[in-house]
């Protein structure tokens, strides 16, 4: 379960002062349940889902995820997620499966477990082939399925995906796409951003619009098709941002 | 703190490390081929040079003299001169060593000298050269060797003992033990380059550790693990540290090495070899990284907290290239002569320490001080972590863009 209560996030700008790259953003997402935060780049979904993995502190406002506050047990909920992003990248002298057993143990996993995990996640995401090459050596398939390998290797309850297939070639981008999947029927709670609406449709049971740091709109995509009189999503997303835009512009 | 964690982030820095050939390179083939490589080398063409040097029958240019046939031809049945005519430019010639020295003999040398007067000759020669300094000394000795001839038969021709010039000897003799007289001469360098080395050997990985993970897309890898930020700098830390002592001690192991090799191979006069032999013992060795623990302490937190702030691997780069002047000065300023420690520069990093193992090497211990450096190093070293941890705790210096 993720919840996220009022969260807010301001930076200092040296040039442009005071940023609110997250403003008063509040939404919930329960196990068994993929939420997708849509937004155009700089909107605030990173800043977000960072906070939700403890990665960034809120300045405002908290979340609690697997039941854990993230002001006060940060290292409890990153025990409790598993966080994908195309910035976590992989340790590049590290073979895939010594990188896949690091996490596992920073994630308190006695020895004896470790290895029967990362045997059946080897096995599960078909990588004995190159569990022993170094990461610097894998082709981008076999990467982001290290990637995976280790966000799962706690078996957390919770994912948070940023922008996962960004960049990625078709086959590796469906090898990703099934993975949240394949997560969200294994009864995890899923969020998830993204630039490509094919993955909402096909993915998400629940979306949020975030511009400017605020969540305009949020409801399931049959709710926002029949509120807003469209199927299209991007066009949704286009009528939510735009009035905010003309405003600006005006 | 998890000393499990720390322990899981410093085996795996440490997997990484050594399977990279940049570390490799600065931390085990650098310090233990430097010293040999330089050692051996200087050493070698020194040896060359001066041999070469001392075999060479040196060119000298005789000025005057031609009423003067005695001295003359004394001179020309000096076996290691030769004597060339001689020509009005011989100050260009010694420039252009054509000749190496000039002799110029006073008029009516040999006159003068029977009838006991007083006379002055003048060697040439072009200072810094040594070839031509090797020519001059020839001369100058063949000149004072006649004079006590021409000393010792005017004395005798008037019955008078030789002691008289001479009523008695003024003779120095040395009481310092032999690891005092090698501490003077090396201890300076062993304390030096003990912290120079700890420095130098923890630049790389401290590099690769923040702004390398920055610039690689795995720092916030590793900030979604559950790990306390705490856990994950003295993981780090550790290996710097590990590194940097590494590197130390691998250097201090080449450069006696290299010591004793040269100094037993013959490559240097033996009463040169003598001051290479270094008589330091294990203890003060050990002593002397027990001074530098501390030092190297604050130097892995330093440049772990500089190196941090960076955003690419050059950036950092550009920040610590100056560290090393900043080290090197004050470790320099130790070696000066006449710089001795005082309770004021007891305080002053780097300088205090490198002056304290100076004393140790050459087997003095002051206890006082000792204890006050590294009291205060200590504290320098506890201060630079303290800070190290916080920048790790700062999302503007971890996602600075």
């Amino acid at each position: 379960m993720i919840e996220a209560r009022g969260l807010s996030k301001r930076f200092q700008d040296k040039k442009r002062g005071e940023i609110k790259a997250v403003d008063n953003v509040s939404f919930a997402c329960k196990p068994g349940q993929i939420y997708g935060l849509l937004g155009a780049n700089g909107a605030g979904k990173t800043t977000t889902l960072r906070m939700l993995a403890t990665i960034l502190e809120p300045t405002d406002g908290t979340a609690v995820v697997s039941g854990y506050d993230v002001i006060d047990h940060p290292e409890k909920v990153r025990a409790h997620v598993g966080f994908l992003s195309t910035a976590t990248a992989l340790y590049p002298r590290l073979t895939s499966q010594e990188m896949v057993e690091y996490f596992g143990r920073l994630n308190g996993l006695d020895e004896a477990t470790l290895k029967k995990r990362v045997d059946d996640i080897f096995n599960r995401l078909d990588m004995n082939g190159f569990r022993d090459r170094r990461c610097d050596k894998l082709s981008t398939g076999m990467k982001q399925k290290t990637s995976i390998a280790r966000t799962l290797v706690h078996d957390p309850p919770v994912m948070i995906f940023d922008e996962p297939t960004t960049g990625l070639d078709v086959m590796t981008a469906r090898t990703i796409i099934g993975f949240i999947a394949d997560c969200r029927d294994r009864g995890k709670a899923v969020i998830f951003s993204t630039h490509i609406m094919s993955e909402v449709e096909r993915l998400c049971d629940h979306v949020g619009i975030i511009h400017d740091g605020k969540l305009l709109e949020e409801g399931t995509v049959p709710e926002l098709r029949a509120k807003y009189s469209e199927h299209n999503l991007e066009e949704i997303i286009v009528r939510v941002v735009g009035p905010l835009h003309s405003s600006l512009e005006a | 703190m998890n000393f499990r964690n720390v322990g899981i982030v410093y085996r795996k820095e440490l997997t990484e490390w050594v399977r990279d050939r940049r570390t490799l390179i600065s931390t085990v083939l650098v310090p233990l081929l430097a010293f040999p490589i330089l050692m051996v080398g200087m050493i070698s063409l020194t040896t060359v040079m001066i041999g070469k040097a001392e075999k060479e029958i040196p060119k000298v240019m005789v000025l005057g003299g031609e009423d003067s046939p005695q001295i003359l031809q004394k001179l020309r049945q000096v076996d290691k001169l030769e004597i060339v005519p001689a020509a009005d430019d011989y100050k260009k010639r010694i420039s252009e060593k054509e000749i190496r020295a000039a002799v110029e003999i006073p008029k009516g040398f040999d006159s003068a000298l029977s009838r006991g007067e007083e006379q002055t000759v003048k060697i040439y020669f072009y200072e810094g050269e040594i070839k031509s300094s090797f020519g001059a000394n020839h001369v100058e000795k063949f000149f004072k060797d006649y004079r006590d001839t021409v000393v010792a038969s005017r004395l005798a021709s008037r019955n008078v003992p030789a002691s008289i010039i001479k009523p008695f000897e003024v003779k120095q003799e040395n009481v310092a033990p032999p690891e005092k007289v090698s501490g003077a001469a090396l201890g300076g360098i062993l304390g030096y380059m003990v912290i120079l080395l700890s420095m130098t050997g923890a630049i790389y990985p401290a590099i690769d550790l923040t702004a390398g993970e920055k610039e690689r897309g795995t720092m916030e890898t590793i900030l979604s693990s559950p790990i306390s930020r705490l856990d994950l700098v003295l993981g780090k830390f550790f290996l710097v540290l590990s590194a940097s002592l590494t590197t130390a001690i691998l250097a201090i192991f080449s450069m006696g090495t290299s010591f004793y090799v040269v100094g037993k191979s013959g490559l240097v006069p033996s009463k040169n070899a003598a001051a290479l032999q270094l008589h330091i013992g294990l203890a003060t060795v050990l002593s002397v990284f027990l001074m530098a623990l501390p030092l190297a302490v604050f130097f892995a937190a330093v440049l772990l907290t500089i190196s941090l702030f960076a955003k690419t691997y050059k950036e950092a780069q550009s920040y610590l290239t100056p560290m090393t002047f900043v080290v090197v000065i004050p470790a320099v300023a130790s070696l000066l002569p006449g710089v001795e420690l005082t309770p004021k520069l007891a305080l002053i990093p780097i300088l205090s320490t490198s002056l304290v193992c100076k004393e140790i090497v050459a087997g003095t211990f002051h206890w006082n001080y000792i204890i006050l450096i590294l009291l205060s190093s200590s504290v320098y070293a506890a201060a630079g972590l303290f800070l190290a941890v916080k920048m790790f705790q700062r999302e503007s210096v971890l996602f600075r863009s």
